[in-house]
């Protein structure tokens, strides 16, 4: 079902995010190549950079709320902001509200609450805020989905990446097994917990290569970064790819 | 495992611990196949109630509101339990509580005289707070009765899962520990078959002679009710309600967070309990006994105690964001449902609380002293949230107890001798600036340089990293960062006017 949003073009914010800024480049391309294709505007707020995950999440509170603040100052006149992370998306809707208490300034507090509806994950902007599922593009590969946990528990993301990937001319998509298992990436937990992290690595890796899949994606290109940089080291020959760069694919 | 209490105080940190347990192929096979055979069994049955997120729902309420009230319900059900015959016994710490529990036993034997044995039902109560080996020390042995505890006593073996404490020993196991530590007049166990039958019918065997025999039992409580003074106990085996109803003597002991307000919350909790615990519709023993039957011709315990312990829980229940931890009712779902814990087995956590609920509440338990790695022993996916019949927000309360850790380790000249808190403030000052943040994503580039070689499809990646990164290092490769920035993309495609298309053509 089509949403009468479809019909419209958007201004649409990009938050890249920091790794995906500096990491990976391509994904931020495939975003913008996909929301312009589907007749939208990408704005890019320069003043960004990171969501404060990484020191939320690890422990360190106080460090992580000037990066709100920062979020808030770049984004405040933003019509609809989109960002290709799943952990950070969640970070925000989860933890924003929580730092603003935190901050005890009533203004920020509003600020959150208003902007917080505005954000979305690339791929729930599509299925949920456009309601498309096709999106015109073109993969002739075999391909599995990795569910990361904060896109599968947080935003509830449900099988809507599956869907826009099941539209993709020329796809071969097949199931992983275990598909809601965690794969052990967590952020700090893998250096500070490398042997158990790459345990749980192994299991996820083993989940992949069953498939006979040439390509990993995923919502989140920190747990794709993780999977395959063992898929590397390996040398296994499967590659990790974004869904945005998936969904950017052409004939 | 050494016969020595699972003890944080003394425990090695989970990064450790988890290192070596990791190489243990069969505990991990057991462990996953035992949590896979009851998350399977969850599943189905939770599947079936279309009023299970209603029901959890109800569950949290419940818990939470006790909390809010607790001095209220607790000298509720302690003058109620008073009335009905019973008495209460209030201790401070894990010290107190083994005290009352030593002094109570040895007043409980014919005559005033102290008994040498005593007869338990599993309880994490009196695990956490090492009552066996204070009452060993005191001169009386305890027989656990419950069968998987009773595999951890005879194995000189700590628990290493809160409902299936022996969840990581398998059949063939079991049987060699029953062959060489069963021992019973008239009775030869030396040529025990490995059926669970067999396996059954041994325990049922050793553990009769003890009930028949011992007149003083210990045991936990699943709920304290608060209108009754009523005490509940759910169980598979029936070694409880032996336990209950066949000696003299009967003791509780209790957390005071394990209070419900009203007889009528069973009705919540004991649809909760069971389909998260063992994935059943309903236990296949619930006992719900009150004070003592006074008449001549009374049926049961002639005695009976209950120790209400603290140690430590008003201190949690003071900090407001780690409180719904004393929410818990020990299911354990989501020991099953934790990939790390999958991985590890309980052991690595150091104490009798593994897995999730572990990892927040012994820290706290231990006044944050103590197994300051628990907090960091999850990757954050959730699962235990999703499963647990209370609504503990698992990984809500971890973040928090790592801030309490990270302000202990960056308090005063701690912060010098801890790398990781000296680079994650730094580059907290990196992201406060998009000027300092390009300028860190250009030397970041350098830095990597000496570190990257190219593969064959002419791609940079490193495969070695220094110091703590060398963790990532150990099984994965890592890309070495692209030439250039998406930021940077997008402003020189701004500057030409949008004339090439996303895609860089
Ligand atoms: S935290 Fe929740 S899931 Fe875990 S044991 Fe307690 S009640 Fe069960």
């Amino acid at each position: 079902m089509e949403s009468e949003e479809a019909g419209r073009g958007l201004r649409v914010s990009l938050f890249i995010t920091c790794y995906n800024d500096t990491l990976f480049p391509e994904t931020g391309k495939a975003v913008v190549k996909v929301l312009e294709r589907l007749g939208h505007t990408v704005d890019f707020p320069a003043g960004q950079t990171c969501c404060g995950q990484m020191h939320w999440n690890t422990g360190y509170q106080e460090e992580g709320l000037p990066m709100l603040t920062r979020f808030l100052e770049q984004f405040k006149d933003s019509e609809v902001i989109v960002s290709p992370s799943t952990s950070c998306v969640a970070m925000m809707k989860d933890h924003y509200p929580i730092m603003a208490e935190r901050m005890k300034d009533p203004k920020i507090t509003a600020e959150v609450a208003a902007i917080l509806p505005k954000v979305w994950e690339f791929s729930q902007f599509l299925t949920q805020k456009l309601g498309i599922e096709d999106v015109g593009a073109y993969f002739p590969h075999r391909v599995t989905y990795h569910a990361s946990c904060h896109g599968l528990r947080s935003l509830h993301l449900g099988d809507g990446p599956q869907r826009l990937l099941r539209a993709v001319r020329g796809i071969d998509l097949v199931e992983i097994e275990n598909l809601e298992q965690c794969c052990g990436f967590g952020g700090t937990f893998a250096i500070k917990n490398a042997e158990v992290s790459s345990a749980m690595l192994a299991d996820k890796v083993r989940g992949v290569l069953n498939t006979r899949a040439e390509v990993v994606t995923g919502c989140d290109n920190s747990c794709l970064m993780h999977v395959g940089g063992s898929l590397h080291r390996q040398r296994t020959g499967v590659w990790p790819l974004h869904i945005a760069e998936i969904l950017a694919g052409e004939e | 495992m050494s016969g020595a209490g699972l003890d944080p105080r003394t425990a090695p940190k989970f990064q450790v611990a988890a290192r070596r347990l990791v190489g243990d192929a069969q505990m991990r096979k057991n462990v996953r196949h035992a949590t896979n055979v009851i998350q399977t069994k969850r599943a189905k049955v939770v599947a079936e109630m279309p009023d299970w997120e209603d029901l959890r729902e109800s569950g949290r309420q419940i818990r939470r509101h006790t909390l809010r009230h607790l001095d209220y319900y607790l000298l509720q059900f302690e003058k109620n339990c008073t009335a009905a015959g019973g008495v209460v016994h209030w201790a401070r710490d894990a010290e107190e509580a083994r005290q009352i529990v030593i002094k109570l036993v040895k007043q409980s034997g014919p005559q005033g005289e102290s008994p040498t044995e005593i007869i338990k039902i599993k309880s994490m109560t009196t695990e956490e707070i090492q009552l066996n080996q204070a009452l060993e020390e005191a001169g009386v042995h305890a027989y656990e009765t419950d069968l998987a505890e009773l595999i951890i006593q005879l194995g000189h073996d700590q628990p290493s899962h809160i409902v299936v404490p022996a969840l990581h020993k398998n059949r063939a196991q079991i049987r060699e520990i029953f062959q060489r530590e069963m021992h019973l007049p008239g009775s030869d166990f030396s040529n025990l078959g490995g059926t669970p039958q067999d396996l059954a019918d041994a325990a049922r065997r050793f553990l009769r002679e003890k009930f028949l025999r011992v007149k003083t039992a210990v045991s936990g409580a699943n709920f304290l009710i608060a209108d009754t003074g009523g005490v509940c106990i759910v169980e598979s085996e029936g070694n409880g309600r032996m336990c209950l109803t066949l000696p003299e003597t009967l003791i509780s002991v209790a957390g005071i967070d394990k209070v419900v307000p009203k007889f009528s919350d069973l009705e919540v909790m004991l649809q909760l309990l069971p389909r998260s615990a063992t994935g059943e519709r309903m236990n296949p023993y619930n006992s719900i006994w009150t004070g003592v039957d006074k008449t001549a011709a009374g049926d049961g315990p002639r005695t009976f105690h209950v120790v209400l312990v603290d140690n430590a829980r008003t201190k949690i229940l003071a900090d407001e964001e780690a409180r719904q931890t004393l929410q818990c009712i020990r299911c354990g779902a989501c020991l099953n449902a934790c990939p790390v814990y999958l991985q590890t087995g309980g052991h690595a956590y150091g104490s009798v609380y593994a897995g999730p609920i572990g990892a927040i509440l012994t820290p706290q338990l231990m006044e944050m002293h103590h197994a300051q790695s628990l907090p960091y022993a999850s990757s954050l996916c959730g699962a235990c949230y999703e499963v647990c019949p209370v609504k503990i927000d698992i990984p809500e309360v971890l973040i928090h107890l790592r801030n309490k850790v990270v302000k202990q380790q960056s308090s005063g000249l701690n912060i010098l001798a801890n790398p990781e808190v000296m680079a994650l403030k730094a580059v907290a000052r990196v992201f406060r600036s998009e000027a300092v943040f390009r300028i860190a994503q250009k030397l970041g580039r350098l830095a990597e340089l000496p570190l990257s070689h190219k593969d064959s499809n002419g791609v940079g990646w490193i495969d070695w990293l220094p110091g703590m990164l060398g963790g990532w290092t150990q099984v994965r490769d890592l890309r070495v960062m692209p030439k250039q920035t998406f930021r940077q993309w997008f402003e020189a495609r701004e500057k030409a006017g949008k004339k090439g298309a996303a895609d860089g053509k």
